[in-house]
Parts: C-alpha cells; sequence; structure tokens
C-alpha cells in the first residue's frame, strides 16, 4: 500500500507526517497539493492522510474553508468509493466538516491551546502515550449519534490516564465522553485529535505512534 | 508643507539631527523624506546610542560564517554543508500596549529574519519579563503574551521549544517580551540581504500594505507614559497563515536560482528595507509606491514608506526571470509585483503616480552609512551605594527550611510554567527531544543527520541589576553551562540587550558595563556574538527595568545519541555536585523573595573557575560516566535537586558536608559555577578520578520518592511537584475567581 499526504497551505504537520510514514514506518508516500485534484494512482487499499496544521489559516471554523478545496472533493469521492482516509488534528477537523465523520469539534473547554503528551486507550485497553496539540479538540456529537458510535465500536481512541482509566482530569479538551477519535460506520475513514505521527521516531523517545498507524492503517486490526 | 525643526521634533528627531539631515542632504527635507529619516535614525533601526559599544563585542571568528550584523540574523557552520541562522529580537514597547498583537508580530518578525536569508525556522525560544504576578495588569498581560507567542507560532508552526519567564516589580509598566529563532540552510543557499545589478527589478511580496505600525521604530524609540495607548496604530497587526505561505514561497523561490538579495520589512517597513539592500549594495532604486498592493485607500507617501504591515519582503530579482518569480508567489496566492529597479546612482528616488514624492542617499539613511552615532555620558548608579552597604549576618538563618523551601518552589520565577509552555506547540517538526527527556537547554534534532542543536535564553537581570559587568558575564556563562549540560558545544550568541533610557547617565554605565562583562565571557567561551538587537527605553515615570541583556545561545551536539539530561535515572544513584559552594545568599531568589532584601551584591562568579568547571562537565559527559546533569540557577541547590527528581517522579536524601557553610546560603544561595550530576554507585570511584582536583562534594543519594534534608523528612517528590507545578496556576485562577464575581 502507498500514502499520500494532502498540503494545504497552512499544513505544517505534513512533512512530520512524511518523515514518520516514510523513514520510521518505511512505507512509500507522496505529497498531494491542495489545488490539485488527481488520485488516480491510488486504489482503495492505499490511504489519504490530511495532516495537522491550519489548512487555510482557521480564522473561521478549523477545516470549514478546507472542505472546499479541489483536493478534499476527490478526497471525499475516495472515501465514498472505500479508500482509506486517515484525519489528524485539523485534519480530523476537516473529515468532520466534510460531513465523512459525524460530529464536530469545539474550542477547548479551557478556552486554551493545549500541547503536551496525554494517554489513550481503545476497546482493546492498550494505552498509548501520544502528544495533543490544538485549541479546538473537543468532540462533540449529540447523543443519539454517540450511543450510535459506541454501539458499532466507532470509538477509536478514549483519553485516559496513565493506567488506562478515562477520567475526566486526563481529558485534555473536555470532549465528550472522552473521546479523542472516531471512525465511520464503514470503516474507511478515521479521525483524531492525537498526533501519532509525533510518536513515531526512536531519537524523540516515545514511539507508540508507530503501532497506531500500523495496526489502524497497515493491518486494519484494530478491534473496531 | 513647510518642514520646520518643530516637525523633526514631533518626528523623535532632535535639533542637531535635523541640521545633520540638512547637511547631507544640501536642503530641507520634504515631509516624505523627513518621514524616512525618523524611521531609519530611530533608535531601533539605527542603533546610534548603542553600536559603538557593540563593537566591542567578539563579532568574528570561530564557526561564523558572515560578520555580525551585516545580514538579517547570525549565520554559522555546524558541518555537513549546513548552516545554523539564529536571532533574538525585543518587541517590549508593543507588548506593553497590546500584549497580544505585540508578542504575536514579535514572534512572525524574527522567524522573517531567518527565513530571508534562506534557512527555514526549526525552533523558537522567547525571554519575558512582567511584574508581579499577583498584579491584575500583569496577569492581563501574560495571558495576552502568551496567547499571542501561541497563536502566532503554533499557526506558523515552528516548535516553541524554551525560554524563560520573570515576575519582578520593576517590569509591571514595561514587560519584556523577547523572541528567538533557530534555523537551518544549506551551504549555497543563503540568500544576502543586497541590492544588486542595475536594471534588476525590485519585487514587492506577501501582504498587502495598511497603515499599521506607522511610527512602530520611532514609538519604540521612547519612554512608555499614560498617552502611550494613543500609540495603539503603532502595533502592527499578525497574520501567521500569511506568514506560514511567505515562508514556503520564499524557500521556494530561492531554488529557481533567480533571486538576487531579499530582505523581510521589519521596522520602518520598505524605507528600511529599501534602504538596507540599496547602501549594502552600494545601489539606488527607482520605487513606483503606487505600484504598492495596499489595503486602504488613500495611502500617503510617508505611510507608504513606514508602515509596518507584516509578512512583506522586498526582493530583487534577476532581470528577466520576474516570471519565475511571480509564478512561485501566485502558486501560494500571494500578492507579487514589480515595483520598481535596482539603479547605479545610490539614490533612493521614490515615485507616486509618477510624481518624484522622496530623494535619498541610501548610505545617508543607514547605520554604518549617515546615521548619527553618539557617545553618551555615564556614571555610577547611586544604588550600587546601598547594594556595597548589604550585610549577610543581618539575616538570620530561618529554623525552618523545609517551610522556606516551599515558599520558594511556589515563586512565579520558580515554578513550573506548564501554564505557559502547554499553549505553545512544542512538538510540531518532530524534532524537539527534551519532550521525552527534559535537557538543560532544549535539544532539537538536525533532521537528515546525527547532529542536534542545544538553545537556550537565559539572563537573571537582578544579578545585572547588582553588578552589571559580573552579571552580563553571568548571563553567558548560564547559556553555555546549560548547553555544556546538555553535552553540546557552545557555539555563538544573539543578545537582546534590554535598558532603560539611555540619555540617563545611570543607564548607560548598566548598558556599558553590561557589554563589557558580556564581551569578556563570550572571548572566554569562544562564543562569538552573531547579533541581536538593542532596545532602550523601556522606562516609565516610575523608572528603569532592570538591565536585562538577554542572551540566546546555540550549541552543538555531532551525534545526538550523545545528549545529557538533566534527570535522575534510579533509585540509589549517587548524587554530586560539581563546584563547590560557599556562604553566599547574595541576590538570590531567597534574599530577595522571601526575606525582602532588593538591594544586594551579585552572587560569586568566576569566569575562569565557570570555564574550567563547563570543561569538566564535558569531559563527564564525554566519558559516559554521569546519568545526569542540572545547573544550580534561580532558587539554589534544593530547587536543583527537586527539578532533576521530577521527571521521573524519584526523590533523594542529600546532606550538606560542609558545617560552616549558612543552612539557607548551602540549599537556596545561588553561587554560581555549580552542577547537580547523578551517578551509578558502580562508577562512583571512576567518576572521582574524572572529577581530579576540581572541587566537588558528595550530596546524597536518589531515593524511590521520599526527599530527606540533613537527616530531616521533607515530604514525598509528589507534593513538591504539586506545589511546583500549580503555583502559576493557582496565581491565575485567583484572577479568573475574581472576575467572575465581579461579572455576577
Amino acid at each position: 500500500m502507498k500514502f499520500g499526504v494532502v498540503v494545504f497551505p497552512g499544513s505544517n504537520c505534513d512533512r512530520d507526517m512524511y518523515d514518520a510514514l516514510s523513514y520510521d514506518l518505511g512505507q512509500e508516500v507522496s505529497m498531494l497539493w491542495h489545488k490539485d485534484k488527481d488520485l488516480s494512482k491510488f486504489s482503495t487499499e492505499d490511504c489519504i492522510i490530511l495532516p495537522g496544521g491550519f489548512s487555510y489559516g482557521d480564522y473561521l471554523r478549523c477545516g470549514a474553508i478546507a472542505r472546499f478545496s479541489p483536493m478534499m472533493q476527490s478526497v471525499i469521492e475516495f472515501a465514498n468509493e472505500g479508500g482509506k482516509v486517515f484525519g489528524v488534528c485539523n485534519g480530523f477537523q476537516i473529515l468532520c466538516e466534510s460531513h465523512l465523520l459525524p460530529g464536530g469539534l469545539l474550542r477547548n473547554a479551557n478556552q486554551q491551546f493545549i500541547c503536551k503528551n496525554v494517554f489513550i486507550t481503545n476497546e482493546t485497553e492498550k494505552i498509548y502515550k501520544i502528544p495533543v496539540a490544538h485549541g479546538e479538540g473537543r468532540y462533540y456529537a449529540d447523543e443519539d449519534t454517540l450511543n450510535e458510535l459506541e454501539a458499532n465500536g466507532q470509538i477509536l481512541f478514549y483519553y485516559c490516564d496513565e493506567k488506562g482509566n478515562k477520567t475526566e482530569a486526563s481529558n485534555p479538551n473536555g470532549a465528550t465522553r472522552n473521546i479523542a477519535g472516531i471512525c465511520n460506520a464503514n470503516r474507511n475513514v478515521f479521525g483524531m485529535m492525537p498526533h501519532p505521527e509525533r510518536a513515531c521516531s526512536p531519537v524523540l523517545g516515545n514511539t507508540d505512534g508507530q503501532e497506531i498507524i500500523r495496526t489502524m492503517l497497515m493491518e486494519r486490526q484494530l478491534v473496531l | 508643507m513647510e518642514v520646520t525643526v518643530k516637525t523633526a521634533q514631533q518626528l523623535r528627531l532632535t535639533e542637531q539631527e535635523f541640521e545633520l539631515i540638512k547637511e547631507k542632504l544640501g536642503r530641507t527635507p520634504n515631509f516624505n523624506e523627513l518621514c524616512a529619516f525618523s524611521g531609519m535614525w530611530s533608535e531601533h533601526c539605527s542603533y546610534k546610542n548603542s553600536i559603538k559599544w557593540l563593537k566591542t563585542l567578539p563579532r568574528e571568528g570561530g564557526r561564523m560564517l558572515v560578520k555580525a550584523g551585516e545580514e538579517n540574523a547570525g549565520l554559522m557552520d555546524i558541518g555537513g554543508g549546513l548552516g545554523v541562522v539564529f536571532k533574538i529580537e525585543s518587541h517590549n514597547h508593543p507588548s506593553a500596549i497590546e500584549p497580544f498583537q505585540g508578542a504575536a508580530t514579535g514572534v512572525g518578525g524574527i522567524h522573517r529574519d531567518i527565513f530571508t536569508m534562506g534557512a527555514r525556522p526549526i525552533a523558537s525560544l522567547n525571554s519575558l519579563r512582567f511584574g508581579n504576578l499577583d498584579e491584575d495588569k500583569t496577569q492581563h498581560l501574560l495571558s495576552g503574551v502568551v496567547h499571542g507567542i501561541g497563536h502566532y507560532g503554533n499557526c506558523f508552526g515552528v516548535p516553541t521549544v524554551g525560554g524563560e519567564i520573570y515576575f519582578d516589580e520593576c517590569y509591571h509598566t514595561n514587560p519584556l517580551v523577547n523572541a528567538m529563532s533557530v534555523g537551518i540552510v544549506k551551504a549555497g543557499e543563503t540568500v544576502s540581504a543586497t541590492a544588486l545589478g542595475k536594471g534588476n527589478p525590485v519585487m514587492f511580496v506577501g501582504s498587502a500594505t495598511g497603515k499599521d505600525g506607522i511610527g512602530g521604530a520611532s514609538f519604540a524609540s521612547a519612554d512608555i507614559t499614560a498617552e502611550s495607548t494613543q500609540e495603539l496604530p503603532a502595533v502592527q497587526v499578525g497574520d501567521p497563515f500569511q506568514e506560514k505561505k511567505l515562508l514556503e514561497a520564499c524557500l521556494e523561490v530561492i531554488q529557481t536560482g533567480a533571486v538576487v538579495g531579499m530582505q523581510d520589512m521589519g521596522a520602518a517597513g520598505i524605507i528600511c528595507s529599501t534602504a538596507e539592500m540599496s547602501a549594502k549594495g552600494e545601489v539606488g532604486m527607482r520605487i513606483d509606491l503606487d505600484k504598492v498592493p495596499t489595503r486602504q485607500n488613500n495611502m500617503k507617501t510617508w505611510e507608504l514608506l513606514l508602515s509596518e504591515s507584516q509578512e512583506r519582503m522586498l526582493l530583487v530579482a534577476e532581470k528577466g526571470r520576474e516570471e519565475e518569480v511571480i509564478k512561485v508567489f501566485t502558486k501560494w496566492d500571494l500578492p507579487c509585483s514589480v515595483i520598481g529597479e535596482v539603479t547605479d546612482d545610490g539614490i533612493l528616488n521614490f515615485f507616486m503616480n509618477g510624481e518624484l514624492e522622496a530623494s535619498l542617499p541610501a548610505h545617508e539613511l543607514v547605520l554604518g552609512g549617515g546615521a548619527p552615532q553618539y557617545d553618551r555620558e555615564y556614571s555610577e548608579p547611586k544604588y550600587f551605594a546601598d547594594i556595597k552597604k548589604f550585610n549577610p549576618d543581618t539575616v538570620e538563618v530561618p529554623e525552618d527550611l523545609k517551610s522556606i523551601a516551599e515558599q520558594i518552589v511556589s515563586l512565579p520565577s520558580i515554578s513550573s510554567k506548564r501554564w505557559v509552555y502547554n499553549q505553545y506547540d512544542s512538538m510540531v517538526g518532530t524534532n524537539n527531544t527534551s519532550t521525552n527527556a527534559p535537557t538543560d537547554a532544549p535539544l532539537v534534532i538536525v533532521k537528515g543527520t546525527t547532529k542536534a542543536l542545544a538553545v537556550t535564553t537565559d539572563c537573571n537581570s537582578r544579578y545585572v541589576y547588582a553588578d552589571p559587568y559580573k552579571g552580563a558575564m553571568i548571563a553567558v556563562s548560564e547559556a553555555a553551562r546549560n548547553i555544556v549540560c546538555t553535552g553540546g558545544q557552545p557555539l555563538g550568541v544573539t543578545n537582546c540587550l534590554n535598558f532603560g533610557n539611555p540619555y540617563d547617565p545611570e543607564v548607560y554605565y548598566q548598558f556599558i558595563h553590561a557589554i563589557k562583562g558580556m564581551g569578556e565571557a563570550c572571548r572566554k567561551f569562544d562564543t562569538p556574538v552573531t547579533g541581536g538587537n538593542v532596545s532602550f527605553y523601556n522606562q516609565n515615570p516610575d523608572g528603569p527595568v532592570y538591565p536585562t541583556p538577554t542572551i540566546g545561545m546555540v550549541g552543538l551536539l555531532e551525534d545526538v545519541n550523545n545528549k545529557m539530561t538533566l534527570d535522575f535515572k534510579e533509585e540509589g544513584d549517587v548524587i554530586l555536585l560539581i563546584g563547590y559552594s560557599n556562604n553566599d545568599i547574595n541576590s538570590s531568589q531567597y534574599l530577595a523573595k522571601i526575606c525582602g532584601v532588593d538591594l544586594s551584591p551579585a552572587p560569586h562568579f568566576e569566569l575562569e573557575e565557570e570555564l574550567k568547571l563547563q570543561q569538566k562537565i564535558t569531559e563527564l559527559i564525554n566519558k559516559n560516566l554521569i546519568e545526569s546533569a542540572h545547573d544550580v540557577s534561580e532558587g539554589g541547590l534544593f530547587v536543583t535537586l527537586l527539578e532533576s527528581a521530577f521527571h521521573r517522579n524519584l526523590g533523594f536524601d542529600v546532606v550538606a558536608a560542609d558545617y560552616n557553610i549558612r543552612k539557607d546560603a548551602q540549599w537556596f544561595g545561588e553561587k554560581q559555577s555549580r552542577v547537580v550530576v547523578s551517578v551509578k554507585a558502580g562508577k562512583l570511584k571512576e567518576v572521582k578520578a574524572a572529577i581530579g582536583d576540581h572541587p566537588f562534594e558528595e550530596l546524597g543519594v536518589v531515593t524511590s520518592g521520599s526527599v530527606e534534608v540533613d537527616g530531616m523528612e521533607w515530604g514525598t517528590i509528589e507534593s513538591w511537584k504539586e506545589q511546583y507545578d500549580t503555583a502559576i496556576e493557582n496565581f491565575l485562577s485567583k484572577e479568573e475567581a475574581g472576575s467572575a464575581l465581579s461579572s455576577i
């Protein structure tokens, strides 16, 4: 499989994602310019990544403009055909704005940008240490949607403490039900606020992100 | 409009300067021309009251690739065909009035200085000073400045990896906001801020020009008064998204090979960039100001010349290759237009709709050219007499040292700054190794190599106030010590010299003695001063700030795997103090903030002793003998031990060996040139042999979490960490609670 990383003019985690995939995970990666539309060299086995950053400045709602970019039209089509799409941080926001994922990301509960290591867990109860860095990362959806997401096993990750407890104190942004990441019902569109690409390089002292990318996108072995 | 000496004075030029301008031009300038001189001869652009002394600093040698002051930022060789570009700059005055935009544009401005040279910024740092944190005003400024730095840096996408913050009454009206950027450039891809080649097009790229920031350079060249809030239009407004695009576009356009020279537009906008680029290339320019894209109608010539609208660049391209340049900027949706051409007569001619509006010899406008240079008078400050009078014997050694320690740990200048740094993206770029492995100086890897850069900003201005000469030496030494404790070799310095009004002889005394101390220390460590910034007039009717010559230093590790971290690793490791302690409580946070003694000499410091300490630490790290290294600084030895223990929730059991030293000096004194290291018990003999005759003390051992001092139980590391982590948050939550009440 191969990866494509979309570059919006305000993307700033695009190269980090490239480095993680290419150097730390040994994958084939290419960069996709936001004004282009051509995804013909990607099959549904491949994965398009929407990286973190501030796509078009995000002076309006985060991701609200990116949704209308030429490349996003192709990405939406690609996702609807079953292709894998993964959005991190701003990418997650764009996926929600594009309605490829339900719900939305609100301003952090404490009204501040937050950057730090947090712990996340999933139904396998495996605990990962992954950094977050966002001002608008408080996942929100209505009760019915949340119940449906949980019933379908569409919650990818919950914020938790070091021991895996989903506590209020371990929730960095006030996200509903401690939700850190979700996928769609078809399990081909994934979004999460924490940055796994920032936890891939051994020299940075944390490689928990490698396992997330590998299992979720390459092996699709996560219990979903 | 008739131009008189009164007009000149309104533009903050002196009568003598007005006469000098007339002499240089051979005529009376028109208003536009006078505005140009006002911007260019402002303290901020001309360094007129500092340049003579700045020239006494070591400004070349080592790995320097350009001489200090020649380009927008310093450039040093780090081997492997790579260079590091770095600079620190102040944005104090704008931040005092409008903390959010002031700080944000400070960050934006310093990054532009880096990428205008062709380098990609990889790390950003800052150095901040505020008044007492229990004041509403301070809390407003702190939250505005932190929000501004985060807003700009996070969006721009360069990690904010380090910095320092102190709180002292003297900064109440005049906060200091110094921002530093560090970038990497490949050999052969650097761009000079030089205009060359008659007929080459002069291009304007980036944001459209508005009326914001007009007169910013001269605003920054005056004291802050009650009327200063009326200067709001002198504060610029930043757009980090625009700057992010400008960064990518500039680095891309350099690859075309069509760029002759480039300079960002900072202070004094178009006039400064055209004048400096022309003067350096010994050329002139013809500029059609009506071709400059504007965001407001009917902008006047002088407004266009002086506007400090952000995210703009002046670029000289090779004639005939304009389209290649325009193509890149169009790709990034940035305005780019040809606004003039290079001429060979050394004159800047500014036209508006075909009319010549200003005609100025570029050379006469700039530093090193016609800009005046002054010798200012200086005299020893009167408060020195009180400092000399201080007798430590009048301070009684407290009985309950633990309660003193708790107060020290909760001081905002000492306690954790996590409320601040958690608002900065410190990990974007995936190069910051200090997130998961804390180091004395933040350590960033240079991707694609094994190299890493240790970067730091340091200045204890209380020491500089007490003794400008020694205090500045300590600032340089502490920066170098932090780099050495991280396993790096100090390479070079960028400085940000924040002082009061230079026309005050006592302030000027502080300035020149700080320069002397800085120069001596930089020569000792072989770290030339590659550039920087002078910010005078950090003064208000109540007086000047403490003299604050902030040192930004960059160090190199050839192999990141040889780094040293500051955290204790394992229970049972032996804790040593390299360097010796003495009876010194001078200018410590303990003495100033707990005992309330503001005036005392700087702490003990000897340059030669410091150098030997650093050489010893380097040797211990290179021989792979130690597990951690952390220097003793503000708060003294006890705080240093805590900081080493926090990361892994370990504790320590330590006993002071020398009973002749007063206990408060032992644990809270700030005598310089000391480093706490931890070593494996099995290696102790070998370590002691390596230490040789350098003074050291065996303090005790690392514990699983209990803190024991001189045989007394001082609680657990968790409870110390809780106090340390939440002190600033507690100050701020009181304010939030207060404002919530007031809104009911």
